[in-house]
């Protein structure tokens, strides 16, 4: 079986976070709540995030959706708690420049386990599941701001 | 029927994709085109271009020839009775919509009954949506059976003496459903409500009589029978369409324009606003001269046989759930225990194998089925039984390589 290409997409940590999501559930009613849909599958997710003073609290995810979407969901909520605002938006722009397959400088932001989405960049029907997680954070803090 | 030969006709079919030969199993969001619907486009605009209906000179005769005959080709497809019964449109969801603007707001008051079912595209559940909004009529779903099927007890208890439209697809994209369209047609009319038929995945695959049907509108698209996107068909009965204002002003459509007051064309160009989609609907033309030489009846039996394989092998699979009912049009819609659908796409697509992935324009239908998307198989007149093999040879493989993960 030649599945080295299917390989690069679907890695084992991106696998893990599929089977093992982290930060699965749902916050406090005070936290913000974000619904983002994916329209060309139907694919949903909601994203709860507690920021208090420019700082992102706690942050969990809910939804349905396929192995891209969910694991980048989990490694999403994973990267950005206890962060400041403002990094996880530096965060969220340094992930859609992965998307776009541009090369990432990480500075001093440690990516940790998203780094194994980069496979995504090469399966463009799929870019869209990646960033969703990311696109309803983006959406969530720009209205605390 | 000679598959191979058809085959032929079709040079895109003939390519690798990820180094393997491809599988195409998505004709029911659009189809291949053969060489020659390619060619009658190429040649109209290299011989023929010309506007329509009003250039003296002699290309805008031949573009005009050939424009009218393509509507002539439709109308004995479809047995129309007349050309002036032929709309040319965008497609399905622009015939849908100019019948849910003209005819139902023109028509529709509070209290009267718009009904649909839950399988319908969404382009035949949104006009209505808004058209019950604009005019306070309701919107009514005719219930499903579990196996994804209408059953005419339903149809008779669901249809009033209130109801003024009711809109139903005939072959269902999702579940493959065949839907009995002359039957609830002759309810529709027992209470006086007017029929209108989503045909996009029915004209391809069959033979279709819309005399016969007897319903009153019937809508599809050229790009799912081997014509060109961006053309399709609104057949609409001759008497409704005389009394339906257009939607669209300018253009083609004109008689005679003062200041403040204007005429329009009669049948059927009152309806073709703006200069027309001449390419489309001569490579539409085409693809009926390409289907009708083949014959419907021999694309339909080679359809059956294909989904009768299919449907055998896929059924075989374990950990496979299919959707709809047993008797069905060539599609087979389906999940993979515990894959969503879009993984199973991409590992099916890393084989040379295309299929759809997701809600398939059907949200309601996907909200009935407890699903939020699923895969789907589709096939044509090109489809073997060999393209079957490769898909449920992908499938184990998909079973495979995501067994390996759990």
């Amino acid at each position: 079986m030649s599945f080295d290409n299917l390989d690069t997409l679907y890695r084992q940590v991106i696998m893990d976070h599929y089977k093992n999501p982290r930060n699965r559930g749902t916050l406090a009613d005070d936290a913000m709540t974000i619904d983002m849909n994916n329209p060309t599958c139907g694919d949903r997710i909601q994203i709860h995030l507690q920021v208090d003073d420019g700082i992102v609290e706690d942050a969990k995810f809910e939804g349905e959706g396929c192995s891209i979407s969910l694991s980048s969901a989990s490694m999403m909520t994973q990267a950005i708690k206890g962060k400041k605002v403002d990094d996880a938006l530096k965060m969220s722009k340094i992930f859609s420049d992965m998307m776009l397959g541009k090369e990432v400088e990480e500075d001093d932001i440690d990516l940790g386990d998203i780094e194994a989405l980069q496979g995504v960049s090469k399966f463009p029907a799929r870019i869209k599941c990646a960033t969703l997680a990311w696109k309803a954070m983006e959406k969530g803090v720009g209205e605390e701001q | 029927m000679d598959v191979k030969a058809i085959r032929e006709q079709f040079p895109i079919l003939n390519q690798e994709i990820n180094g393997h030969p491809l599988v195409y199993l998505d004709s029911s969001a659009t189809s291949q085109k053969p060489v020659s619907v390619i060619k009658a486009v190429e040649d109209y605009y290299k011989q023929d271009n010309s506007n329509v209906h009003r250039g003296v000179h002699t290309l805008g005769t031949r573009a005009t020839d050939k424009y009218e005959g393509a509507r002539e080709k439709v109308k004995k497809f479809i047995n129309a009775s007349s050309t002036k019964e032929v709309i040319f449109t965008r497609g399905t969801t622009t015939s849908i919509n100019t019948v849910a603007y003209s005819y139902a707001r023109a028509n529709l008051k509070e209290g009267d009954e718009i009904v649909v079912t839950p399988m319908e595209h969404h382009s035949n559940i949104i006009p209505w949506q808004q058209a019950a909004k604009a005019t306070g009529a309701t919107l009514k779903y005719l219930p499903l059976r579990p196996d994804g099927t209408i059953e005419m007890e339903d149809v008779k208890d669901t249809i009033t003496d209130r109801t003024k439209v009711v809109a139903v697809m005939h072959v269902s994209n999702v579940l493959g459903t065949i839907n009995p369209i002359k039957e609830i047609t002759a309810v529709a009319h027992q209470h006086g409500a007017v029929m209108m038929v989503d045909g996009a995945q029915s004209v391809p695959h069959m033979q279709v009589d819309v005399q016969d049907l007897d319903c009153d509108f019937y809508a599809f698209s050229g790009h799912k029978m081997c014509g060109p996107t961006g053309i399709g068909v609104l057949y609409g009965k001759r008497e409704l369409l005389e009394n339906m204002e257009p939607v669209e002003f300018g253009g083609e459509m004109i008689d005679f324009v003062n200041l403040y007051d204007s005429t329009w064309k009669e049948l059927p160009w009152k309806f073709e606003g703006g200069t027309p989609i001449i390419a489309g609907a001569i490579g539409l033309g085409a693809a009926i001269d390409f289907l009708t030489d083949i014959g419907m009846e021999n694309i339909h039996e080679h359809e059956d046989q294909l989904i009768a394989y299919a449907m055998d092998r896929m059924k075989a699979l374990d950990e496979l759930e299919i959707y709809g009912p047993e008797q069905r049009a060539a599609l087979i819609t389906f999940n993979l225990t515990d894959v969503h659908p879009h993984d199973t796409a991409t590992v099916l697509d890393a084989e040379g194998i295309a299929v759809r992935a997701g809600h398939h324009c059907a949200q309601p239908l996907m909200k009935w089925l407890e699903v939020t998307a699923t895969a789907r198989a589709s096939f044509y007149l090109y489809n073997t039984p060999e393209d079957v093999d490769r898909l449920v040879e992908g499938l184990n493989k998909t079973k495979e390589y995501f067994g390996d993960v759990f």
